[in-house]
């Protein structure tokens, strides 16, 4: 069911990558994601391949998890890869009718396999090493300076993490409404959509109903422990940067200016 | 007597084949009459709420087989469905799953799905809320409108009306308040004795079961450890208190007394009977006439 999917899952530990600041581990993912692009020949998409194994080697976390996460992508590869094989431009190596792969197809395609595993890969390594809450808290922390144009930082985030608490509850309330309907015969699994759709009812407004009535809760348990928004709020856990992250900050430069200078010596091939 | 469900070496794994693995029932096997009134009981996590969703078909078991009226349930699972009209399946704060606008139309929800016309259908809900005490007058509002008692009897009667050859009840009494557990128990009774069919009842509660059923089926660790008369079962307080499980109050005192040497039956399961007990003792040993 929905649960299996490793992709978003936290595994708690003590890697190098776990004790990083999650704001460093954010800022650093996001250059990551955006130097993936501009690897335009191989030796600067082996540089970032090489950088994405390393995440996992450091991350602390069986690489079987990772490979669990690409389960759900596959069927986008695969359509991704496919369509840019056909859509080379340059000499065909072989036609059929309107198809034709070109070198430069063959490229692409494997380029764009690549860029997103590892754009995947490096995702799951910040959310398998990172707890919700540190990301919400970190997320609360960058976008902090958005609070001067009156952008409501910390309601948001405080929604994110409640959001996201309430993800494997909603998902355990599905299970057992459906189970329940189930037993007084609803039929899920038959019928056209139409018929599928309205077999839906019975399971979200019961859903609903419970969600809503969670969200009152919640909110009179946090009234009752005297939330009253983020000003002046302090936190339990406070980060800050470490040598650590020094680290981790040179080597992803190291990695980037690695890529801008293989780009610059070698033609690109896409 | 004949038997209406039966379980061959039923065994369940969650996870199978992943780092997640666990048993959740391990090779149960035991036969249950048409008629009866089962308790079940057993320690958070010991099996009992997996072992009853396998008699309807709700998961599927990893091994073994679940016989109802001598064939297999999962024989072709096409049919699924319609054992679950005959095995009725009342889940823990069943209210949760009430939907319709009205009353009226939750409870007709189960016959609507058996595909039953009009008449019949006003026939069971009209029968199911009798049953299940709730006032003809509640049938035309809305579920969520309900208090949280009557809500509970709603969604009992929503399973009631598939007129099921057999009823699981999963804690039906979790939560209420004492009147509204003893109103809702005795109910069930009512409605056992009016239809003679099966009931199976998970509680926590000894004394409840102590009550009502007529065989219990104790459940350990996902292993079946006892299945026998509710007697029996409750004569063994040190094996149940082994594996975390009470026996009724009064059944304990009536044990420990037989223990300290006083002539009284091996286990007493009510106070009616506890009284009995006593005063037949007193009355030998010439203490009272």
């Amino acid at each position: 069911m929905v649960r299996d999917v490793a992709f978003g899952q936290y595994f708690s530990g003590k890697s190098f990558i776990h004790r990083l600041d999650p704001r460093a581990k954010i800022l650093l993912l996001i250059a990551f994601l955006v130097i993936i692009f501009c690897a335009f020949n191989y030796f600067s998409l082996l540089i970032v391949t090489i950088f994405t194994v390393l995440c996992v080697a450091f991350s602390g976390v069986s690489p079987k998890f990772y490979f669990k996460s690409l389960k759900v992508i596959v069927f986008i590869v695969i359509i991704t890869s496919v369509l840019n094989l056909f859509y080379g431009t340059g000499e065909p190596l072989w036609q059929w009718s309107i198809f034709k792969i070109t070198a430069n197809g063959i490229n692409r395609a494997l380029f764009v396999t690549v860029r997103i595993i590892c754009l995947i890969i490096a995702s799951s390594c910040l959310t398998f090493t990172t707890s919700p809450t540190e990301l919400t808290d970190a997320i609360e922390r960058l976008m902090k300076p958005l609070n001067k144009i009156h952008f409501p930082v910390h309601e948001i985030a405080m929604m994110m993490s409640l959001a996201l608490r309430f993800v494997p509850t909603l998902l355990e309330e599905t299970d057992k409404i459906m189970a329940a309907q189930k037993a007084r015969g609803a039929d899920m699994d038959s019928g056209n959509l139409v018929k599928r759709a309205k077999a839906l009812i019975p399971i979200l407004i019961p859903l609903f109903v419970s969600a809503f009535r969670r969200a009152y809760d919640i909110a009179t348990a946090m009234e009752c422990r005297c939330y009253r928004g983020g000003s002046g709020r302090t936190k339990m856990k406070t980060v800050h940067m470490s040598m650590r992250d020094g680290a981790a900050c040179i080597l992803t430069t190291l990695m980037i200016i690695g890529v801008i200078v293989c780009n610059l010596i070698f033609t690109a091939v896409i | 007597m004949s038997s209406i469900l039966e379980l061959k070496n039923l065994s369940f794994v969650y996870g199978l084949k992943t780092p997640f693995e666990k048993k959740a029932v391990d090779n149960v096997s035991l036969t249950i009459n048409r008629g009866e009134f089962i308790g079940v009981i057993g320690h958070t996590g010991s099996g009992k709420s997996t072992l009853v969703q396998m008699l309807n078909g709700l998961i599927k078991p990893t091994d073994g087989q679940v016989l109802f009226d001598g064939e297999d349930i999962w024989k072709n699972p096409k049919d699924i469905r319609k054992i679950r009209f005959k095995v009725g399946m009342v889940f823990q704060y069943p209210e949760y799953q009430l939907f319709e606008e009205t009353v009226y139309k939750d409870i007709a929800f189960g016959p609507l799905n058996m595909g039953k016309n009009a008449d019949e259908i006003d026939n069971a809900v009209r029968r199911a809320a009798e049953f299940t005490g709730l006032g003809l007058n509640l049938l035309q509002k809305s579920p969520f409108e309900l208090s949280g008692g009557e809500k509970r009897r709603a969604a009992i009667a929503g399973v009631i009306a598939m007129d099921p050859e057999v009823l699981v009840l999963d804690e039906p009494t979790a939560g209420l308040d004492p009147v509204g557990r003893d109103v809702l128990l005795s109910q069930i009774v009512q409605y056992h004795k009016n239809r003679s069919n099966t009931v199976i009842l998970v509680s926590h509660s000894m004394e409840d079961i102590a009550r009502v059923a007529d065989k219990i089926i104790v459940m350990n660790k996902s292993h079946l450890v006892m299945f026998d008369k509710t007697r029996e079962v409750f004569s063994r307080g040190r094996d149940l208190e082994k594996i975390g499980l009470r026996v009724p109050q009064v059944t304990k005192i009536m044990l420990e007394l037989k223990e300290q040497g006083f002539e009284l039956p091996d286990s007493v399961l009510t106070v009616d009977e506890a009284f009995s007990a006593l005063s037949d003792l007193l009355k030998k040993e010439g203490k009272i006439w």
